[in-house]
């Protein structure tokens, strides 16, 4: 902070102002991780102490493991986590690979459809998810899509329109002539596609990652519209759903089932936190 | 091309082998095979959804079965409904709240670009409730909002005496306000972090001359950097409106809708598969989708008048402005002239 040369005045006014600034902050992140961190006090109380203390007050210990331990098998985690990382790898997998190769041909070929498909998925991405599912359930149900894990893979898989953009967008960016010097030296569209320019995507391959692998990961609506067996086609979004009903008051048992859920994603983010504040800057910018 | 023409009476059997391995050939065939699936994808899961939607909100019917066909009865319906009707005011609570969160972003990101100590650390802090299952937040909030829990004992250190506490997610008269910032909670540090991503990318070499120039820190935002991010401002206030009418996962997963939250999503929802009215949920969607449309002509006509650039910097109302002085400068001259 530059102090000299500075008046009476204008040191009060910085002092303020600083003062100020940290006090919001502070007050912010008390807010952001209140709910939070009431939940991670909760989920290690013992019942007693869950029926008997007031809710801020620290639990006995914090090796308490049970309710975790319940709250683990009443909602089948494992398999939820299990179909998870399935749904998740398969999507991301297919997404990133078919945006691509969409992306590929809208950029570099000119052809008769070009402009319209473009329009299409322009207006697509105007309409919210949740609107389209009133009819989409109908087309899944005729397919027999409903309730099988590969019906969901292939429906996420089809309402992808932030990655075909995100694409484009990387493919204005990666000059024409790259492409042309390598067909001059023999080699075929296909090898251009996956020799020269998939390695060079990587920047926006992340972004797609980090923006579909959230949007998959927390995807609760559509998870509990259509995958209905419970027990054995949970995802970890849904598999919380057996808190509901008869047993919702238990608050340390769910408590401890929201912590197991919650921490996947804060591993991910403490690992990856510049590139996910990068991919989302950068993934946010439609035309 | 012209060579496989030529040959083509005489040698059919190897026209096809020509053509595949000719430019063009390559092209198609990278073309058809690059686009077949995802098109496919696209047609089944988003078109032909959109196309059925727009038949359907015609009949009265429900998944399989015998349907009727009503006509416009199912739009007159929406706007006479007390139930749809409802759920279109509360999109007005989270309106309200995406004006805080947005004004919330922009004061948090404009803090937090500049150097802080624990910059990163209260940017993490705030951001992380973005990342989590839109469930998890349910019952996260379902917990933090129960009589006598988190929210009350809080209340309860500065002063508030438990037992005149409202019951936040029952009482109809606030229960809309405590869903909306549970929607503030978790947006706000994306948000913040968009900007935070605009604002990095201002030249600094403004800022030191502005303050050569004498400008203190209200100066600096409101006259350098809110200009050049007002892009990425201007398109999010865009998305939130429309966002606010679309707002689901916070009545649905914390109330389900009861107690008079069910936004119009929600109410959707139920008419589809509770109350198995699909025609009528279906002329939702189109109306919503209608409204959606209009708010995007809208900000395009923001865009394209008030914001968009040419190359001389000038945006379209200042074209005219310009093109005005020009006129009537040249209007004078010829009087003076003549």
């Amino acid at each position: 902070m530059k102090m000299k040369g500075l008046s009476c005045g204008q040191i009060a006014r910085k002092v303020i102002w600083t003062v100020f600034k940290y006090i919001i902050l502070c007050f912010m992140s008390f807010v952001a991780l209140l709910p939070l961190v009431s939940c991670v006090v909760t989920a290690f109380k013992t019942p007693e102490e869950y029926r008997d203390t007031n809710v801020m007050t620290m639990p006995g210990s914090w090796l308490y493991f049970d309710n975790f331990k319940v709250a683990w098998e009443r909602a089948h985690m494992g398999r939820a986590f299990l179909n998870s990382a399935i749904v998740l790898t398969a999507v991301l997998i297919g997404s990133i690979l078919f945006s691509s190769m969409l992306a590929y041909v809208l950029n570099r070929f000119r052809f008769r459809g070009n402009r319209l498909i473009r329009n299409l998925f322009l207006i697509a991405s105007m309409i919210p998810g949740v609107a389209m599912q009133v009819t989409v359930y109908q087309i899944m149900y005729r397919l027999h899509l409903i309730n099988s894990l590969p019906g969901y893979i292939i429906l996420l898989m089809g309402t992808d329109v932030i990655s075909i953009y995100i694409f484009l967008q990387f493919f204005d960016n990666l000059p024409k002539s790259l492409d042309e010097s390598a067909i001059l030296d023999g080699c075929t569209y296909f090898g251009v596609y996956f020799k020269i320019l998939l390695p060079l995507l990587k920047p926006a391959i992340v972004t797609c990652m980090i923006l579909k692998g959230v949007s998959t990961y927390n995807e609760y609506y559509m998870a509990s519209l259509y995958l209905q067996d419970k027990n054995v086609l949970g995802v970890v979004s849904t598999a919380l759903r057996v808190f509901t009903g008869p047993i919702g008051n238990q608050y340390n048992y769910i408590c401890a089932g929201v912590i197991i859920t919650m921490l996947p994603a804060l591993i991910v983010f403490i690992i990856f936190q510049k590139q996910i504040y990068s991919g989302l800057a950068n993934g946010s910018v439609k035309e | 091309m012209k060579k496989a023409n030529k040959t083509a009476a005489a040698n059919k059997p190897t026209n096809f082998q020509h053509w595949i391995h000719s430019l063009r050939g390559q092209q198609t065939l990278v073309t058809i095979t690059f686009l077949s699936v995802p098109l496919i994808l696209f047609f089944v899961f988003t078109c032909l959804p959109f196309l059925n939607m727009v038949q359907f909100s015609f009949f009265d019917m429900r998944y399989i079965g015998e349907r009727t066909f009503v006509g416009f009865q199912n739009y007159i319906d929406i706007f006479t409904r007390d139930d749809i009707l409802q759920s279109l005011k509360l999109a007005l609570y989270y309106l309200g709240a995406s004006v805080i969160q947005l004004s919330l972003a922009l004061f948090l990101a404009t803090v937090l670009s500049f150097k802080t100590k624990l910059g990163s650390l209260f940017k993490g802090c705030i951001f992380f409730p973005y990342l989590l299952c839109g469930i998890a937040v349910g019952f996260i909030f379902k917990f933090f909002f129960t009589q006598g829990f988190v929210l009350d004992t809080v209340l309860s250190w500065v002063g508030f005496r438990p037992g005149t506490l409202p019951m936040w997610l029952r009482n109809t008269a606030i229960n809309n306000f405590s869903l909306a910032g549970t929607s503030i909670w978790r947006y706000t540090g994306e948000c913040m972090v968009l900007f935070i991503g605009a604002i990095m990318s201002v030249d600094p070499n403004l800022y030191e001359a502005a303050e050569i120039d004498g400008a203190n820190g209200i100066n600096k935002f409101f006259h350098i950097i809110l200009p050049s991010i007002k892009t990425i401002v201007v398109l999010n206030v865009i998305l939130s409106v429309s966002g606010s009418i679309s707002a689901f996962e916070p009545p649905y997963v914390i109330t389900g809708g009861s107690f008079g939250t069910a936004t119009y999503f929600v109410l959707m929802d139920r008419i589809a598969h509770v109350n198995l009215k699909v025609g009528l949920a279906s002329a939702m969607a189109v109306v919503l989708l209608l409204i959606i449309i209009l708010i995007t002509a809208v900000q395009k006509g923001i865009f394209y008048f008030f914001l968009d650039e040419d190359e001389k910097g000038m945006t379209y109302r200042e074209r005219r402005a310009s093109l005005r002085r020009k006129s009537a400068a040249a209007v004078a001259k010829g009087v003076e002239n003549s």
